[in-house]
């Protein structure tokens, strides 16, 4: 595993290191990392759903058939196992086809091509093949879309055998996770989140490749570590504000990519803080949080001062009414309320 | 027909059945781990078709595979080796019968999903469409893939994208146990092509001229780029489902009753001395031939190093 702490954040700075910024919607991040990498590589193309003119179901494409045409923005009938699976196929003949699907939940519909076949192509004809597929694809609460559009299923996909899974929390990783995930050679299945979309953050401008397998530090802190992705990480680092005005001082780490993990980042946190928090909307039971928490009993176990804890979704599909909806994922006064009790425990 | 092309098809045929008589045998003397699918009974499909592949042109197979690739020009050697777990065999070990390929010639692999391979073979046309090269893909798959979903969604696309791959369907009768004429309420299964707006095209798959002249010209088409055709190839398999079934879902007078009417490799050899296209001495030279090809390939496989664990994990991915 690469050095932990890789990536800095994108800095608005004026030093000749820097890389100009541009502040951007996460939406907007994804659909420039897509424009760069089609431009810089005819093999890349983009199949799915609604793709072309409508721009995609959360405008990730919008543009993008204007400047590329039809054959490398290719819009799909509503076929999700026919889509993902012809874009296995080009990617095990040459291409670098990005396919989208619309919500995560629609993924059973493509399960097979994704498990059976994308993942362990490789590995079943005794690496002669390559898939070099990205599943561009998006999850979570919080919209009143729900059950059947609304959960966290990045679990389901963390363990295969063969898949590399990669969830962006902010407009500078989307754009620059995708980048990595599309030069990638092994099929990447890139969990972007519903209300991230329209949240907005400095992006470096041009080409911008943050590698996978790396976490990121987003919050230095010595008290308590929370380890967290996707959109969680937004309300893990208002959680940390507020701690800090109660004299807590809160360490964030966003995974950022579950497949590869960067342990690293995780355990040396860990080691310094004492006691760790794993946030995740996903529900608990089966959750990728049990992974991280048991990686770390396991490889850290007497640097703790306590257990390592979860907090995560309830073990429900996701309802409708908003009250309810609100009520079932953690929000920032949940992780606020578990932070302190274990740093103060 | 040409006499080279005519004795090509007659030894690629052969060899199919030489092949899975040989691993029969293998698998009574516990050599072969796990299962194995004969693909006898269906030799004229694999070879007709594939006489018109180059090595780049792109095929997927199922988990009664083994015809396939050998029609594909694949060696025989690697794939005993891999059928017997050896480092030497097409996928070292990792794949089994049911997952051999040959990248290097196109075979994009047997699929142990029914219909897994449907939609591979649909994206690898795209690839040539999308790169404008003239490579076609050919997609062989059984008549109980014909029912799943892949099936459905894969011609659509290709018939909207008019792409360059032809979808042979090989309906050997049987879904595992479950008989085609109890699974399809048409006895036709070429008539599901017009409704996705391509050719369907019904032919006798025990007939390997037959196959030959209708695969050529689906092939021709989609090189040409007119687009996808659905091949459906009439057939029967000769043993089970798998090595071992107990096949209660046959009675013994089919079975005994197919076997010695239907033999395609039998056909095959009374039309090149009918048409005169060589003699029975030429005939016998090549079945010595590939009896030969195939105990070289054995004792060559057999003598390779047992598949080896030690690089198991480079193999999940390209790079970690």
């Amino acid at each position: 595993m690469p050095p932990s702490r890789t990536a800095p954040l994108p800095s608005s700075g004026a030093g000749e290191d820097q890389p100009q910024t541009r502040e951007m919607f996460y939406a907007e991040a994804l659909n420039d990392a897509l424009r760069i990498e089609m431009q810089r590589d005819p093999k890349v193309i983009v199949l799915g759903e609604d793709i072309a003119e409508h721009g995609g179901a959360f405008q990730v494409t919008a543009g993008l058939l204007a400047e590329f045409g039809p054959e490398r923005i290719r819009q799909t009938p509503i076929s999700e196992i026919g889509l993902v699976g012809t874009a296995v196929g080009a990617a095990l003949t040459g291409l670098r086809p990005v396919a989208e699907l619309m919500y995560i939940d629609f993924s059973g519909l493509a399960m097979d091509q994704i498990v059976n076949q994308a993942a362990q192509n490789r590995f079943m004809f005794g690496g002669q093949a390559r898939v070099p597929l990205v599943v561009r694809t998006q999850g979570g609460s919080g919209r009143g879309n729900a059950a059947q559009h609304s959960k966290s299923l990045e679990a389901w996909f963390t363990h295969v055998a063969g898949l590399k899974v990669v969830m962006p929390a902010t407009p500078a990783d989307a754009k620059g996770l995708l980048a990595a995930a599309i030069r990638d050679d092994d099929p990447v299945i890139f969990i972007e989140h519903k209300l991230l979309y329209r949240t907005k953050g400095q992006v470096p401008t041009g080409e911008h490749v943050v590698p996978l397998g790396h976490a990121d530090v987003k919050r230095e802190g010595t008290d308590v570590t929370i380890v967290t992705w996707s959109r969680e990480l937004l309300f893990s680092l208002e959680a940390a504000a507020t701690l800090a005005d109660e004299g807590i001082s809160a360490e964030v780490i966003d995974v950022r990519s579950l497949v590869p993990l960067d342990k690293e980042t995780i355990l040396a946190s860990v080691r310094k803080t004492r006691r760790v928090l794993v946030v995740h909307e996903a529900i608990k039971r089966g959750g990728y949080g049990g992974e991280i928490a048991a990686l770390i009993a396991e490889e850290a176990f007497d640097d703790l001062d306590a257990p390592p804890r979860r907090l995560a979704g309830l073990e429900t599909p996701i309802p409708y009414a908003q009250p309810l909806e609100l009520g079932v994922v953690p929000q920032v006064a949940d992780i606020i309320t578990a932070a302190r009790e274990l740093a103060t425990g | 027909m040409d006499k080279p092309t005519a004795l090509h098809l007659y030894r690629v045929m052969r060899t199919i059945r030489r092949f899975e008589q040989r691993s029969t045998t293998l698998f009574g003397e516990n050599k072969i781990w796990g299962t194995i699918h004969s693909y006898a009974g269906e030799e004229a499909i694999a070879a007709g078709v594939c006489e018109h592949l180059r090595d780049d042109d792109w095929i997927t197979s199922t988990h009664r595979g083994h015809g396939h690739c050998i029609a594909k020009r694949a060696e025989l050697g690697k794939m005993f080796a891999e059928l017997l777990g050896r480092e030497t065999g097409y996928c070292r070990g990792r794949g089994g019968s049911m997952h051999i390929a040959d990248t290097s010639k196109g075979n994009l692999g047997a699929n142990g999903i029914v219909g897994g391979g449907i939609p591979i073979a649909t994206g690898a046309a795209l690839t040539a469409k999308q790169l404008g090269t003239d490579q076609v893909a050919v997609s062989f798959f059984g008549d109980g893939a014909a029912n799943q979903g892949t099936f459905h969604e894969s011609l659509n696309l290709a018939a909207i994208w008019k792409l360059p791959v032809v979808y042979v369907c090989e309906n050997n009768q049987y879904a595992e146990s479950f008989p085609a004429k109890k699974a399809f309420a048409i006895d036709d299964i070429a008539l599901r092509a017009e409704g996705y707006g391509m050719p369907g095209v019904r032919v006798d798959g025990r007939d390997v001229v037959k196959v030959y002249d209708a695969a050529g010209a689906a092939i021709a088409r989609a090189r040409k780029g007119d687009g996808p055709t659905l091949l459906v190839c009439e057939s029967y398999r000769h043993e089970g489902h798998y090595y071992g079934d107990p096949r209660k879902y046959q009675s013994k007078e089919e079975i005994e009753g197919w076997k010695t009417a239907y033999d395609p490799l039998l056909d095959a050899r009374g039309w090149i001395l009918r048409d005169a296209l060589a003699d029975a001495a030429e005939l016998d030279a090549i079945d010595r031939a590939v009896d030969e090809e195939i105990e070289t390939a054995v004792t060559w496989a057999e003598a390779g190093p047992p598949a080896s664990p030690l690089k198991l994990p480079e193999d999940i991915y390209a790079s970690f």
